[in-house]
């Protein structure tokens, strides 16, 4: 009986395997993959882009590292990563980086009685949180600068990420460039030994267990932070200010930074700037630098020509900051260095 | 008629076809094998056997160890293993001895149904909706009663917040309990009906037939559904990183504690582990997991041949 | 034996199977409340859309169509040859090799690999097809589902073949019947329902697997029935939306979740109905 069925079945996997030979050859496909932080707008400038052109970007998150090593191995069209690489990184590796849009990381607490924006904390009181110094929320430098708030005798439960991501790599980048202690005993990545602390999987899994467990504190990206309502704390910045998460604050982060720097390696923590929210990040498409596809590098590269032009509104509306123009023209400039095997740049600006 | 030569044909072509299937599948699975030693090389070069017993995790530093994770893996999997066996067996035993008929079709369909949840589902239920559940009312029940007592009640405390490896392990039970129990009730069923009846004929309970006659003579296989279930206790990714809580710190022998598991470290690292050292560091970890079941098997097939050595004699 | 042993004996019984019954409804009660949860979750998502569009970024309108179709073929495929695959080398396992170094050496292996961890196996695929090839595509993932039905499919054929008692092989040798036909027409069939149950426990678990297809099919936000290229799936889609704060995303992925659970029933249901033993053995 069985034995029936099988040879039907095999023929029916094997005209459906030639029937989907047959690719469509009209619309350039272009595969992309890297950090998970900007999943969304991408997703969402690409379902526009294919409204208007006809052309598939499709990008996948798998991690920034994940990004980095698929550009490297060349199994993608683009990678995108959180964490943007040295200039000695992309001459070992071949690649070119350019930043694409702009969110901020923000910490969130979970204590009773304290709404959204109410908390304040310093850097330095936010790194020896993290370094497991400070244990109680009635601790003598919470009380200091938050008179007004009734603060319970009660554990501090750290909360963290337990996979690696770009978004621990900003949250490390700014708490090494605040504590001297946590950037000599704790370091920066996308993936450290936290010194305390529950790991929660994704910023989902972070908000859940700040939702979860009374007294909790956790950093999400601004996203998680806004859908979910969640209390999130005022930092003081670089100028001394405290600011609140927003997207005026971020943009202040990055109109503050200097982006003359060779290949764009600029991390956006801790920017001076009076308004400027101090945990502010910008999220990198790397491309190599000699394509043996150069047809469909050029693809990439309009698309995010068109999404300069055409999607500052879909990136706030999903809460991200557009880059500013003098940015995107610089950028624009930077793209003559993607060139074809025989030396000739694979996009020449239409 | 059956001619001499197509007797042989046949019998050649099968044998060889089914032998070629299974030297490929050793190869295949050596194949993995040996990937991953080549990838965990860097790793066991630098470390060696200190790998096993260091509780560092750090990678911006690159000095990495195991005990966490195979501490919170060996835990989380005999703690499921704990809650599914006699779960398992007591659902086969009913869908074999006890249930009418008519009910154990669409029973035996509804248990098989857990396994067709994705894990990812059991990871977010778990996180969501499980754990506050267990933190609230379970975890205070079993400190109140459990964690009195003297040795055992150690397992028992800390704070109750449902995430952790306790969650973990219970979340991991209902996991593996389609597949123990599909199995045993398999097997149980192709227990040929001569040894019941002989067994009720001289006035054995429903229960002594099951326990005396037909769990021995299925023990391969019931052994085998147990291996089964492990097998994805010790290797299950999603649902347990959400709920065990990832600290990579072995501080307390209590079950409340969070830990990690190495399929959880794998599957949330290897992403971004951007350093050589790392990855092969991960890569080990899974190597590691490999010696896990390793030793687990040889120890069932150390127990079967026990248990095999008994048959046969007065009891 | 003293006087009380028989009623001993029956009190034993009862409690037994009153625990049995326990253990039942405990099963029970986990799926029903998993069930519940993720239909209360995904309720609002559930509509035909779902069935007719593809998979929206958030804030659009959107459906779940090329993931639907996606894990249809990768899990169909990755059955389609992991069963052959698997049932041969079990019967090989169980009738010829069982005391050879080539039947012994691959089912311990074989368990050993039982318990790898899907991630492994996603990657053990990419490092020697997805890295070679230079791209991701739906035929990798096609293989590494494949790479974890075999395991599953070898050890309940083995199981049930060997459980299968001799005076049945030898009844039917005793008829002049050859070795291959014995195997087939009869060991196979006798132990036909526990095999069926491995496949489907296969299945079962391939199509809620996500760690094995993010390095090997990745996904697609648009439609595509090419083999060679990433290919949305069900269970990485439910990933992406899951652990993403917006709302409309997140209904979506449970909706997802009754789908694809919907689906192991039909398909339970069915391959029971098909391959059902006749009674009265």
């Amino acid at each position: 009986m069985i034995s029936d069925r099988i040879p039907r079945l095999f023929r029916y996997a094997a005209a459906l395997v030639l029937a989907s030979g047959c690719a469509s050859l009209q619309a350039a496909e272009i595969t992309g993959a890297g950090a998970t932080f900007p999943a969304p707008i991408y997703g969402k400038w690409a379902e526009a882009y294919q409204k208007a052109s006809a052309n598939k970007i499709n990008y996948q998150s798998i991690g920034s590292g994940g990004g980095i090593k698929q550009i490297t191995a060349k199994t993608v069209d683009f990678g995108a990563s959180d964490m943007p690489l040295t200039p000695a990184e992309l001459d070992k590796s071949g690649l070119v980086q350019f930043p694409a849009v702009i969110g901020g990381v923000v910490p969130v607490v979970n204590i009773v009685g304290v709404k959204p924006g109410e908390m304040r904390l310093t850097p330095a009181l936010l790194a020896d949180i993290y370094l497991g110094k400070v244990i109680k929320w009635n601790d003598k430098t919470i009380a200091e600068l938050n008179p007004k708030l009734a603060l319970p005798d009660q554990g501090i439960a750290v909360v963290r990420r337990a996979d690696g991501s770009g978004t621990t790599f900003i949250f490390s980048n700014y708490l090494s460039k605040v504590s001297g202690e946590w950037k000599q005993r704790v370091g920066e990545g996308a993936s450290i030994q936290w010194p305390t602390g529950l790991g929660g999987k994704g910023n989902e899994g972070v908000s859940a267990f700040v939702q979860r467990v009374p007294g909790a504190i956790g950093y999400v990206e601004y996203a998680y932070a806004k859908q979910n309502a969640m209390a999130y704390v005022l930092l003081a910045n670089a100028a001394g200010q405290f600011v609140a998460p927003n997207d005026a604050s971020f943009k202040a982060a990055a109109a503050a930074a200097d982006w003359s720097k060779s290949a764009f390696y600029e991390i956006l923590t801790n920017e001076p700037g009076k308004e400027a929210w101090p945990i502010t990040g910008a999220t990198f498409i790397l491309m190599g630098r000699v394509q043996d596809r150069p047809a469909q590098a050029a693809e990439v590269l309009k698309f995010f020509a068109w999404s300069y032009k055409n999607g500052a509104k879909m990136a706030m509306d999903l809460d991200y900051v557009p880059l500013p123009d003098n940015l995107v023209k610089l950028i624009q400039n930077s793209w003559g260095q993607i060139k074809d095997a025989s030396g000739k740049p694979v996009y020449s600006g239409k | 008629m059956i001619s001499k030569r197509s007797f042989k044909l046949g019998d050649w072509v099968f044998f060889n076809l089914t032998r070629l299937f299974a030297l490929a599948t050793l190869l295949l699975l050596a194949g993995i094998i040996l990937a991953l030693c080549i990838g965990a090389w860097p790793s066991i070069a630098k470390f060696g056997g200190a790998f096993l017993w260091s509780r560092e995790w750090n990678p911006p530093k690159e000095d990495f160890g195991a005990l966490v994770h195979i501490y919170g893996t060996l835990v989380t999997s005999l703690i499921a293993l704990a809650i599914a066996v006699p779960v398992s067996f007591g659902i086969a035993l009913f869908l074999t001895e006890l249930s009418p008929l008519w009910l154990r079709r669409p029973l035996g369909i509804a248990i098989e149904l857990l396994a067709g949840i994705p894990s990812i589902v059991y990871g977010m239920w778990g996180l969501l909706v499980f754990a506050p559940v267990l933190g609230n009312y379970v975890q205070p029940m079993l400190t109140a009663s459990l964690g009195r007592l003297p040795l055992l009640g150690g397992l028992f405390q800390g704070a109750p917040i449902g995430i952790g490896i306790l969650g973990a392990g219970i979340i991991l039970s209902i996991m593996i309990i389609p597949f123990i129990a599909s199995v045993m009730r398999d097997v149980f069923e192709v227990t040929p009906g001569v040894l019941k009846e002989s067994a009720y004929a001289v006035g054995a309970t429903t229960w002594e037939v099951v326990w005396r006659i037909v769990l021995p003579y299925t023990k391969v296989g019931v052994i085998g559904g147990i291996m089964l279930g492990l097998g994805r206790a010790l290797g299950e990714t999603m649902a347990v990183t959400f709920i065990i809580g990832n600290s990579d710190q072995l501080t307390s022998a209590s079950l409340y504690a969070p830990g990690n598991s190495i399929a959880s470290a794998l599957a949330n690292e290897f992403t971004e582990a951007v350093s050589p050292m790392h990855t092969a560091a991960l890569v080990e970890l899974g190597l590691i997991l490999f010696l896990i079941t390793f030793v687990v098997l040889v120890f069932s097939k150390l127990l079967l041949m026990k248990l095999s050595s008994q048959e046969g004699r007065s009891t | 034996m003293t006087l009380d042993r028989p009623r001993q004996r029956k009190l034993i019984n009862v409690f037994a199977l009153t625990m049995s019954l326990l253990a039942v409804a405990f099963g029970l009660f986990w799926l029903f409340w998993i069930l519940i949860s993720v239909f209360k979750l995904g309720v609002g998502a559930l509509s035909w859309t779902l069935f007719t569009r593809m998979t929206p970024p958030p804030g659009s309108e959107g459906g779940l169509l090329n993931a639907i179709v996606g894990s249809l073929i990768q899990v169909g495929l990755a059955t389609l040859i992991g069963t052959p695959f698997g049932v041969l080398a079990g019967v090989y396992l169980a009738e010829y090799g069982r005391y050879g170094w080539l039947g012994r050496t691959t089912l311990f292996i074989n368990d050993i690999l039982l318990s790898a961890p899907s991630i492994v196996v996603g990657l053990f695929v990419y490092a020697v097809y997805v890295a070679r090839v230079g791209h991701f595509s739906a035929l990798a993932g096609v293989f590494a589902l494949a790479l974890i039905v075999i395991p599953v499919v070898i050890r309940t054929t083995e199981n049930m073949l060997v459980l299968v008692p001799n005076s049945l092989r030898e009844a039917v040798y005793a008829l002049g019947t050859p070795k291959w036909k014995v195997i087939t027409k009869v060991t196979l069939r006798a132990s036909r329902a526990g095999i069926v149950t491995g496949v489907l426990l296969a299945v079962a678990r391939i199509s809620g697997e996500t760690a094995p297809l993010l390095f090997t099919s990745l996904s697609n936000q648009f439609w595509t029935m090419d083999l060679d290229k990433p290919m949305a799936t069900l269970p990485v889609t439910i990933f992406k939306f899951a652990m993403s704060p917006f709302a409309d995303w997140q209904r979506m992925a449970w909706a997802a979740v009754f789908l694809i659970t919907l689906g192991v029933l039909g398909l339970n249901i069915l391959a029971r109905i098909l391959f059902r033993q006749k009674h009265g053995s």
